[in-house]
């Protein structure tokens, strides 16, 4: 019975949204994210989840409702910058970011932070930029033994089920267009 | 607890009403009939579309009603097949042969139905081996395979297996691209120096038998998807490319270094009036033409030596390459052949291509340099919109003929709908999970039928028990009918279903085949009547000329057989009832057994090892004597005297 009226609820709710590309009627918690599997590998998502160190970056996926996207088969690469890095932005930004207005936005920051590949940092030497899952390139610079993505330095890295978080120092942002 | 579980029932029946009251205010009243409604077929009433599911590794097709989504039959194709004996019977092993010998399995991908007029016409659908690379058709009035052809100069025969709009060709483009001819050369001499092959395989108007007239031999992409030009853009063909680098080695990363690959669009009339005018070159080739005859229900393998190669540049006019972003995987067009659409897989956006632009384009030469002496359009002269959709992993668009477009998404696990013209996005709806293919009836012809749209995924997790790790493929159905796709029902598919096919049911009603006529079987062993069933023997070879009628075969006590001996069981069955199939199998059978429909004639080969008497039996329940329907065979050693003998009731 709730879950029939709660799908009232949001069948109501995107009634009046229809021209806008990013509303999902996906229920929340429901898909891929959400089913329980402790045999496999842990994704990169329960990868975020699980590090003390991205409880924003996780905070924000949550908001801008980007879970299942990330449990997919992929492979996906992901630059998760740490809570520092988050907090080095200007005060107020992430704030900002997290208000559901601005989840279009904040969306594409996050999918600015993602590749769909799985390559490892010395791998990545090999390329002078990826293509983002927001459609935009990032470039890559190689001082040494350091890896840039689109200026931010890879600190570490975790391999995945379905890829690989790469541990980031600061938040990539989109160039505009 | 009998009182708890009343009101229980109570309660939840209050709950359903109260809420579908709900949602019938929600929705202004229509459609308020529950899914379950929607998808329930009962009982003796039958599904209004047949829906062609692409088995993929089971190198079958599978066949399902929507909205039931029953699964009706699986058809063998390029795999062989116990279940009838496909491929394990005499008369169908030629079905399964090629240049590389008697190779029983395939890779079966993207199924589509014969078209007359750009519309779905309902006689025969065309299948693709992606691995061994061939194109066969399957016969709509009897689900049988009936033919099967090799593609020569190709490998990994991915973008197939697609047909113009009166079903003039079936098309088959090559995934790989290989030294054509083949050759032994050093892997990275690739770049410049592989081919890759477009063939353009006639098929006869009234018999449906194919031909391969043509290869168009193209630099050496990748070509992974396709599909026919429609009303104003009938004569084109529409192919996606990717690794337009020509690396030959972690295509994952050297393939994905152009920001753009190209869709190619293949003028075929311009290169079959060519051809016709005696242009291309005659090129030495092997590949296999294998054909099924439904009269001497035995199929025929033919080695065909030669191919004509067509240079695409020496036809001028005959080939453009339209940039298209991201690797682009799928490639449709709309039902007014207007609009071509190429999902580069690694974006998020659809890009659409017009075709009035193209022609536009290539009139006032607005061209951006040349690929292999290829004319490149400019990506602005020909782009008409994009999709901005917001979703990611673009892979497949079919279509509604109200003017709305349905694509799927498989890294955000979603169908998405929008608008052809606006590329305004109107609605999306999730699946379950990573979804490759959708199929709408007719989607990619000039007339759906959009009421349904089938998504079908490769991801299966929680939909079922997770008993695996193996497990069978989800697929969904959503009601289009409305402004909101509404998902009804869920169900497991067999193999890996690429694409699929599907039309309306009573478009295969009025031609479906119940039995074959016992006074037109021409096979070469059949036994017509009861009194000619014998056994003859020649060398070591021992033709049964059996007949079968319930609830017995003639003869059933077969003596004179020796160890050593390759008996050839030539079972006719005699029925002439709808739906009264005879199985034949023996004890240490190394083929399987076979199943004969009314009125035909299959044989199995049998190579006794052992010295006893042996028993045969009939593998289908055919009647209420099907237990007594059974019979011996002798079998004595290689050096024994014994006559042969044969006999029924003695």
């Amino acid at each position: 019975m709730l879950t029939l009226l709660v799908g009232c609820k949001n069948e109501a709710k995107t009634d009046g949204t229809t021209s806008s590309p990013a509303t999902t009627e996906a229920v929340k918690e429901q898909g891929q994210a959400f089913i329980e599997d402790d045999e496999s590998t842990p994704n990169v998502l329960q990868i975020a989840i699980g590090s003390p160190d991205h409880t924003t970056l996780v905070a924000a996926v949550q908001a801008a409702d980007l879970e299942n996207a990330l449990v997919n088969a992929g492979p996906l690469m992901v630059f998760a910058p740490t809570n520092e890095a988050f907090d080095a932005l200007p005060e107020g930004t992430v704030d900002n970011l997290l208000k559901p207005e601005n989840k279009d936005a904040l969306a594409n920051i996050l999918k600015y932070h993602v590749t769909p590949g799985n390559y490892s940092k010395d791998f990545l030497k090999k390329f002078k930029k990826l293509g983002q899952a927001n459609d935009q390139n990032v470039m890559i610079v190689v001082e040494g033994d350091d890896v840039f993505v689109g200026g931010a330095k890879i600190l570490g890295s975790v391999k995945a089920g379905n890829g690989i978080v790469h541990v980031v120092d600061k938040v990539m942002l989109p160039p505009e267009e | 607890m009998k009182n708890l579980n009343y009101l229980i029932c109570i309660l939840f029946g209050l709950g359903i009403t109260l809420s579908s009251c709900n949602q019938s205010q929600q929705t202004n009243g229509a459609l308020a009939s529950s899914a379950a409604e929607k998808v329930y077929v009962a009982p003796g009433e039958q599904d209004e579309f047949y829906a062609f599911l692409s088995g993929g590794y089971s190198g079958n097709l599978t066949v399902y009603g929507l909205p039931s989504g029953r699964m009706f039959k699986e058809i063998p194709v390029f795999s062989q097949f116990p279940t009838s004996g496909y491929g394990y019977s005499e008369e169908t092993k030629p079905m399964l042969n090629t240049s590389f010998g008697f190779v029983p399995w395939d890779d079966l991908h993207h199924p589509d139905i014969s078209q007359t007029n750009g519309e779905l016409d309902g006689r025969w659908i065309f299948v693709n081996g992606n691995n061994t690379p061939r194109i066969a058709r399957v016969s709509l009035s009897t689900f049988e395979t009936e033919e099967i052809i090799e593609v020569p100069n190709s490998a990994g025969n991915h973008s197939s297996s697609f047909i113009t709009e009166n079903t003039e060709y079936v098309v088959a483009g090559t995934r790989f691209s290989v030294p054509v001819p083949q050759r032994d050369m050093p892997i990275n001499e690739y770049k410049g120096n592989f081919k890759g092959a477009l063939s353009f395989i006639s098929v006869a108007p009234d018999n449906g038998r194919l031909n391969l007239e043509f290869q168009v031999l193209m630099p050496g992409f990748n070509y992974d998807l396709s599909h026919p030009g429609r009303g104003k853009s009938h004569g084109w063909f529409f192919f996606s490319t990717y690794n337009t680098e020509e690396a030959n080695s972690l295509l994952e990363v050297m393939a994905s270094q152009n920001d753009k690959d190209f869709i190619a669009a293949v003028n075929w009339k311009k290169i079959e009036e060519y051809v016709k005018n005696g242009g291309g070159t005659k090129m030495p080739a092997n590949y296999a033409h294998n054909v099924y005859d439904e009269e001497t229900h035995t199929g025929t393998s033919t080695m065909i030596k030669e191919v004509v190669t067509v240079d695409p540049t020496k036809v001028p006019g005959s080939l453009y390459f339209l940039p298209t972003p991201k690797s682009p995987h799928g490639c449709d067009v709309d039902p007014t052949g207007q609009y071509i659409i190429g999902s580069g897989k690694l974006s998020a956006d659809i890009t659409v291509h017009s075709f009035d632009k193209m022609l536009a384009a290539i009139e006032g030469e607005k061209f951006d340099g040349e690929a292999y002496g290829i004319p490149i359009l400019k990506f602005e002269e020909v782009l008409a919109g994009t999709v901005k959709s917001g979703g990611l992993g673009p892979l497949h668009t079919e279509f509604d003929g109200r003017g709305n477009a349905y694509t799927t998404f498989f890294i955000s696990s979603e169908v998405v709908k929008w608008k052809v013209g606006t590329w305004e996005v109107v609605d999306r709806k999730p699946t379950y999970y990573s979804v490759g293919h959708l199929m709408i009836p007719g989607g990619n012809s000039r007339k759906p039928f959009g009421k349904y749209v089938v998504a079908m995924n490769k991801i299966t997790k929680d939909r079922y028990l997770p008993t695996g790790p193996e497990m069978e493929h989800s697929a969904q159905i959503y009601d289009i009918s409305g402004e909101k796709m509404e998902l009804i029902y869920d169900f497991p598919t067999h193999g890996e279903p690429h694409y699929a096919a599907g039309c309306p049911a009573e478009l295969l009603a009025s031609k479906s085949k119940k039995i074959y006529r016992l006074d037109e079987n021409k096979h070469k062993y059949a036994t017509i009547g009861a009194d000619d069933a014998r056994v003859e023997r020649n060398g070591n070879e021992v033709h049964v000329y059996m007949s079968t009628i319930r609830s017995h075969f003639t003869p059933d006590n077969i003596e004179g057989i020796k160890v050593g001996d390759k008996v050839y069981f030539h079972i006719t069955n005699h029925e002439q009832d709808f739906d009264v199939p005879h199985g034949f199998s023996i004890i240490g059978q190394g083929t399987s057994e076979i199943l004969v429909m009314p009125g035909q004639t299959k044989t199995s080969l049998w190579e006794p090892k052992k010295v006893g008497v042996w028993p045969f039996y009939c593998t289908d329940f055919c009647s209420a004597l099907h237990q007594e329907m059974q019979g011996y065979v002798r079998v004595s050693p290689a050096n024994s005297n014994i006559d042969l003998s044969w006999s029924l009731g003695e």
